[in-house]
This record gives C-alpha cells, structure tokens and sequence, in this order.
C-alpha cells in the first residue's frame, strides 16, 4: 500500500503572521485523521494547502491519483485540480451555504457530480440522487425541494450526500458540526462515521470538537501557532496527551 | 510454550504540566513476559500501575522507557517504538482489549459493535455476524438486544457486549482489564470458559481480575506490581 | 421580391458618414475579433463595442458586426422574429441603406447577409450567406454562475456540469426541458454556447449549416460565432432527448406545417390564428413559388 497524500516541510505565512510551520504529515487509503487545535491553529490553513486552494511558501505535496499517478498539489494546473475536486476529492463545509445551491433543488444539488462526471440519464440520475438521501436519512420524497426550506442539520446531510455521491477517495471535512445544535451534531457525526467505514474514505477532518475527533478519526494531529505539537493514535493522543497544550485541550472537555 | 509477549523495563511517567510539571512515576523497570496458552494475572495495590501497564502494551499510553516486544508476523515488533500505522495493524490482527466500559457508538447495533473487529480481522461478513450472534447469546444476552444499539443497556449488558467484542477474532494476545467487573456469578462463569477456551488456543492473555475466584481459576501465574512509592 | 437600391443621393458619401458608419479602425478591430471567433467556434471573444445610433438591446451588438463585414454589392435583409415588416427590422434596414447604401431586400434567397433578431429563417441558408445574430446575453452559464470570472473559467475547462443541472431543474419543475428559446448548444464538441433567444424550434438548424453564423452582443462586447458545417449540439438527457417544438398547427395563411408560428389575436373576443412567424416564407408560399 502506498500513501494517498504526503506533506512535508509546508511553510505558510501572511506578513507576519505564521500560519504553518514546517507541517509534514501522510494520509493513508482509508484513514481518518483530525486536525484540532482553536481558531488561528493553522488547521484550517493546512486544509486549505493540502487541498490546493492555497500555495504554501515551502514544502511539497503529493497525492496518489486512483490512476497510481503522482501528483504535485501546489504544482496542479487548475483543469487537473478542479478534476479532482469533483471526483477523486470530496469538501464538507461546516456552512452549508458555502457548497450548496440554493437556486436549484435538493435533488440537482446531490447529482451535480453525477452530471459533471457525465451521467445524461435523468432516470438514473435520480435514482442514485434518492438511494443517496436515504443514505443521509433525507426523505427521498423530499428530492424535488428547496434546499432552503431544510433544517441546518439536513443541510448539512444534503451537502455530504453531494460531496460523496461520486465516490470520492479523499474527503476534506471543516468543522462538518460546526454551527448545529448538540443533539444534531451527534446524528450527523454517527451517520458520517458510517459513511467513512462502509466507503472506506480516507477524510482530514479539521475541528476544534475533541468528542469528533475521538469517534471519527483515527489520528490526531494538534495543531498551535502553525506547528504541529503532538500527534498519535487518537486515543494515545486524548488519553496520554504529552504536550501542554494537548493537555489543556484534553482537560478542557468533559468526558471526551 | 512460545513468548508472545515481552516486556523488558517499562517505565512510564505521567507529567501534569497543568499542575505546574508535576511528575508521578506510575511504572519504573517492570519486566514480565507471557507465553501463548498463558494467562497472567497483574496483581497489587489499587495505585500499583496494573492499568497503567495495559495500556502502554494496548498503545493508548505511550511507554516512557522500556520494550515491549510483541511476536507478529513471524518476527518481533516492539510495540513502544511501534508508529500509530504500525499499531493500528496490530490492534486489527493481534491484540484485543476488554476494558471495563464499553465505549459506546451512538446508533450501531450491539450485534454490528460485536461483528465489527472480526470483519475488519478478516472474516466474511456473515461468518461475523453469526460468530457474533452465537458469543451475545452465550452471554445471556437475548436476541431482542442484537439490534440495537447498547446505549440504553445496563453496565452488565454494556460489559457483555464488550466482551463479545473482545472474544470474536483471533488474537495472539487478549488484555482483559476486570472482564468480569459488574457480571452476576454465571455470566462470570461464561467468561470464565471463554478464557479457557482462548488459553487452549493459544491466546496469551493478560489480565486484572478483581474477582479472586476467577482469578484463581484462570490464571496461571500471578505478577505483582507494587506502587512506586513503596518501592523507592 | 427582389432587392431595392436606395436613392443613391440619401446614401453614405451623401450623408457625410463614413461607408457603413464605423470608421474603418473599428471594423478592422471587429473583424479581428470575428475572424478570432471563427476560428474558435462557440467561443466568446470580447470586443470594444462602440456607441451606436440606437439603445441597447435593439441589435446595437448585429448592427456593429453587419456595418464590419458588409461590402457595397451585398445585399442585406432584416428580421426581427421572423418579419421583415416590423419597427426594429425596418429601422436597421434603413440605416444601412442609408449609411452603405446597399441593396437591401425580404427575400432569404436574396440576401447575403441577414441580420436577425430571434429567428433562423425557414428558407435553408446557403454557402456564401452570413447570418447575423443580434444577442442580449451571450453567456449561456450566466443565471447559474454570476461571477464572470468563474463562468469563463468554466468554459476554458469544459467544465459544464452545471448547465446540466438547469436542464435537469427544468425537468424537475416543468416536466421536460423547459427552454422554449435560447436552448444551450454545444459547438463542435466543445463549447457551450447560447444561440441567442431563437425558438427551440430553430436549433437544428444550426446544425452544419453551409452559412456563415456571426453573432454580436452589444451591451456585454462579446461576439462568438459558428463556421459553415460545423457540428452543434442541443443539451439534453437519454431519456428526455430535446425536441424542437412548433405549435401543433398549419399556418392560417399558406397552410403550412413545417414552419414556426406566431400565435396572433385578431379581435376583441380572444379569437386567435397560428402564422408563419417567417413572413418571407409565407408569402413565398403564398404567391405559390414553393
């Protein structure tokens, strides 16, 4: 088994501002690993490097295509990386707004990448669409609704059925229960662990939640002032946490 | 018989850096080792470091100084140098723990919790499920609970699960932490054959067993740890 | 009816304007551009539309494109919904009688240059023709994506995924593909374009057709067009494949069940006819040259 994705030595700053600082890490097919650390962390500006949306200072980048190419991420030519981002790559947004259309319905948002993978059948279109709403527990009958008119935790499931419909083998989550009520972010954590296990994805999970990250990944990195301080099997890391920060994250939750 | 496991000076120390760098010594130098077919019991004070060593060979505390060698794919792999890659794979194949609490998964059925180590060991799906389905029964947990998630269960039927999921695969080694804790006395039994029946497998096992009885039924040998203080 | 010459003393050199009113740097900017679009058929291609004589959105894009590609022995026809005989089609028809001083006629035949608001005639073009669309907006992606920069973006990459959504939001709302008018094609394979407000009905003409098809949007500066014999595309799905729709009638006049109608109320108590929305064809037929 090769790694899917292989950081080393990223480097990012604005101004005077360090984002990231000598950030290495490697994704495994299949592996989850959470980012946490509090805003300002780096997390989500490693997200954004790794994701090639942002080009770090230093360091490199690759990632394993399905096809076993290599490829470098910073070096991506627009055409190739909006290729992958809508197929090998999935995004789940902590704000739904950022991914869905509002314009069109619930059903034309989850087949978007059906149809830019080239699907012309309307039929079949929308039976994958419905088997994928059921999948996020969205009532398929619901397949020709607004999106504005669901709740924010059933947008949020609407926009991990779009991002996942095509199967994609690299999942960025930001903050996926970020602005939910408690009861609705445990629904909708349960039903993307499921989803990670049965599809097998490997996902970077970016989050300040130390209770998701202990029931979705399994490897942590904790992230201060752009640099990584510590980072292990996800319960090594929350049950033995070595660095002072790492334990004052850890101390700071009740019953993680 | 063969050695499974190894341990050659483990020493773990605890800094509290949130009380000021505090340090507390919870294991100094202890070396034990168990054979397949073996179970050995830890035995000592409460504040001895018996948890504490099983979960440095389980991989959630990190040893501070030490071996932990593990016999694994026809060599040796020393679990307290082993990278979180190399751990994960040996917790899918090798080693099992039953913990004293069930770490509940919101919403996935007691059967599905069960059947899960076997199919990610290996096994066929259905070979699991009914693997799974006939070590909940013989835990005198009822059909009726299969399907659903142990969330709502008492502390003996969370146990039971957790002990279900524990026994299903194949393992070298099992670290079992008070497996028969909150178990009325012929659920504590089943256990107890459980156990036999790993031994004459040849499962090594480590073991905190509060239950003398038991503890003397199936263990082997006794390995005492004593507080570091009393030591020193 | 063949093509009038204008009074020569109410032509251009009479007037004081300069032959087909743009100086000839700006034709010569207009034609790069058209020659840049030919050469990269359904692509959009920006260009410095001038201020012309007339408001935006009454063919100001057609106007500038026909004044750069028209020559003295042309001969121009005008429509606007298929008649030559309405405000619009009249006025420009005028102006270039006026400003060229070219023959100008009704007759598709005759022509060869039509500019044309909104219709392709029924008489099949030929090689040698130009056809002129005017176009209110020339980017098919911009009621999906409003961000310029983005919708140009997507058509660098073919990345047209989204288009397809609207026609599958059509179906989900309406029943079927909903576009009447201005139905996305695509242009040899590979670009996405609007064929301006034509009726559906009008699509497959597009199709190879031996003419030459220019198109100028003045208010957004763009121009694209589509060389003679060139393959183009109507969107659709499988299972609902498009269709070029007419009213189910014959035309009232010439009885003809081929062309495209107009619908017309013709009294006070909602009675109503179906003609030929091409008004050059029907009184062809209805003078029994065809």
């Amino acid at each position: 088994m090769t790694p899917l994705l292989e950081a080393a030595g990223l480097q990012l700053r604005f101004g005077r501002i360090t984002a990231l600082e000598d950030v290495s890490l490697t994704l495994w097919p299949s592996e989850v690993v959470a980012i946490v650390g509090e805003s300002g962390s780096g997390k989500s500006s490693l997200l954004r490097v790794l994701s090639g949306l942002q080009r770090p200072d230093a360091g490199r980048i690759l990632y394993r295509g399905a096809d076993g190419s290599l490829h470098d991420v910073p070096a991506l030519s627009e055409a190739t990386r909006r290729r992958l981002m809508r197929s090998e790559w999935g995004f789940v947004f902590q704000n739904p707004r950022d991914a869905l259309r509002f314009s069109v319905s619930a059903g034309a948002n989850v087949g978007e990448r059906l149809m830019a993978a080239g699907w012309r059948h309307y039929g079949r279109i929308r039976q994958e669409v419905a088997q994928w709403l059921a999948r996020v527990e969205i009532d398929p009958a619901r397949i020709d609704d607004d999106p504005a008119r669901f709740s924010g935790g059933m947008q949020q499931r609407l926009q991990i059925a779009r991002s996942l419909i095509t199967r994609p083998r690299l999942v960025f989550m930001d903050e996926p229960t970020g602005g939910l009520d408690v009861s609705v972010q445990a629904r909708l954590l349960d039903l993307i662990r499921g989803l990670v296990a049965d599809l097998g994805l490997a996902v970077l999970l970016v989050t300040h939640d130390i209770a998701a990250a202990r029931l979705l990944a399994h490897r942590i990195m904790v992230m201060r002032g752009g640099r990584v301080v510590e980072e292990g099997l996800t319960d090594r890391v929350l049950d033995d946490p070595q660095h002072p920060y790492t334990q004052l994250l850890v101390s700071s939750v009740l019953a993680a | 018989m063969q050695e499974v496991l190894r341990i050659e000076g483990l020493a773990k120390t605890f800094t509290l850096h949130l009380q000021g760098g505090a340090r507390i010594v919870a294991l100094d130098g202890v070396s034990l080792s168990v054979a397949a077919g073996e179970c050995v019991a830890l035995a000592g004070p409460s504040g001895a470091g018996k948890s504490t060593l099983m979960r440095c060979v389980w991989g959630s505390y990190g040893a501070g100084a030490g071996r932990i060698l593990l016999r694994h794919a026809g060599g040796e792999i020393d679990l307290a140098r082993a990278d979180a890659r190399s751990l994960r794979e040996i917790r899918r194949t090798a080693i099992g723990y039953v913990s004293q609490f069930l770490r509940v998964i919101p919403r996935v059925p007691a059967l599905e919790i069960v059947a899960e180590p076997m199919i990610a060991a290996g096994m066929a799906a259905e070979e699991a499920r009914e693997r799974a389905r006939a070590l909940l029964l013989r835990l005198n947990l009822p059909e009726a609970l299969h399907a659903l998630p142990p969330a709502t269960f008492s502390g003996g039927e969370q146990q039971r699960v957790n002990l279900a999921r524990g026994f299903g695969p194949p393992r070298r080694l099992l670290l079992l932490d008070e497996p028969t804790a909150s178990l009325d006395p012929a659920n504590a039994e089943v256990v107890v054959g459980l156990i036999e029946e790993a031994k004459r497998a040849g499962v090594a096992i480590l073991g905190i067993f509060h239950d003398q009885a038991v503890r003397d039924r199936v263990a082997d040998r006794l390995f005492e740890l004593h507080p570091v203080r009393e030591r020193a | 009816m063949d093509a009038v010459r204008p009074d020569p003393a109410r032509s251009a050199a009479a007037g004081g304007y300069n032959f087909a009113y743009l100086d000839e740097a700006t034709k010569r900017m207009i034609r790069r551009a058209l020659l840049k679009a030919l050469a990269i058929p359904g692509h959009q291609v920006p260009f410095g539309a001038r201020e012309m004589p007339l408001p935006y959105g009454w063919g100001t894009g057609g106007i500038q494109v026909t004044a750069s590609v028209i020559g003295p022995t042309d001969v121009l026809k005008v429509i606007d919904q298929g008649a030559d005989d309405t405000t619009n089609a009249v006025s420009i028809r005028r102006f270039f009688a006026r400003v060229a001083g070219v023959a100008t006629t009704e007759s598709t035949r005759a022509a060869t240059i039509i500019q044309t608001r909104h219709r392709i005639p029924e008489t099949p073009l030929s090689e040698g023709q130009i056809l002129v669309f005017q176009v209110p907006m020339p980017e098919p992606l911009f009621k999906l994506e409003p961000r310029v920069r983005e919708s140009t973006r997507l058509h660098a990459l073919a990345d047209y995924g989204l288009m397809q959504v609207k026609l599958y939001e059509d179906i989900v709302r309406y029943g079927e593909v909903a576009t009447s008018y201005n139905h996305p094609v695509m242009v040899a394979g590979r670009y996405l374009m609007s064929p301006s407000p034509i009726p559906a009905f009008d699509n497959p003409k597009l199709h190879m057709n031996p003419a030459i098809l220019l198109f100028g949007a003045g208010r957004e500066k763009r121009i694209y067009a589509v060389p003679p014999y060139t393959p183009v595309r109507s969107l659709d799905f499988e299972d609902h494949p498009f269709r070029p729709i007419r009213a189910p009638h014959a035309c009232a006049l010439c009885g003809s069940t081929e062309s495209y109608l107009d619908e017309v109320i013709v009294d006070d108590r909602g009675g109503r006819m179906h003609v030929c929305s091409d008004t050059d064809y029907c009184r062809e037929r209805r003078e029994g040259r065809r």
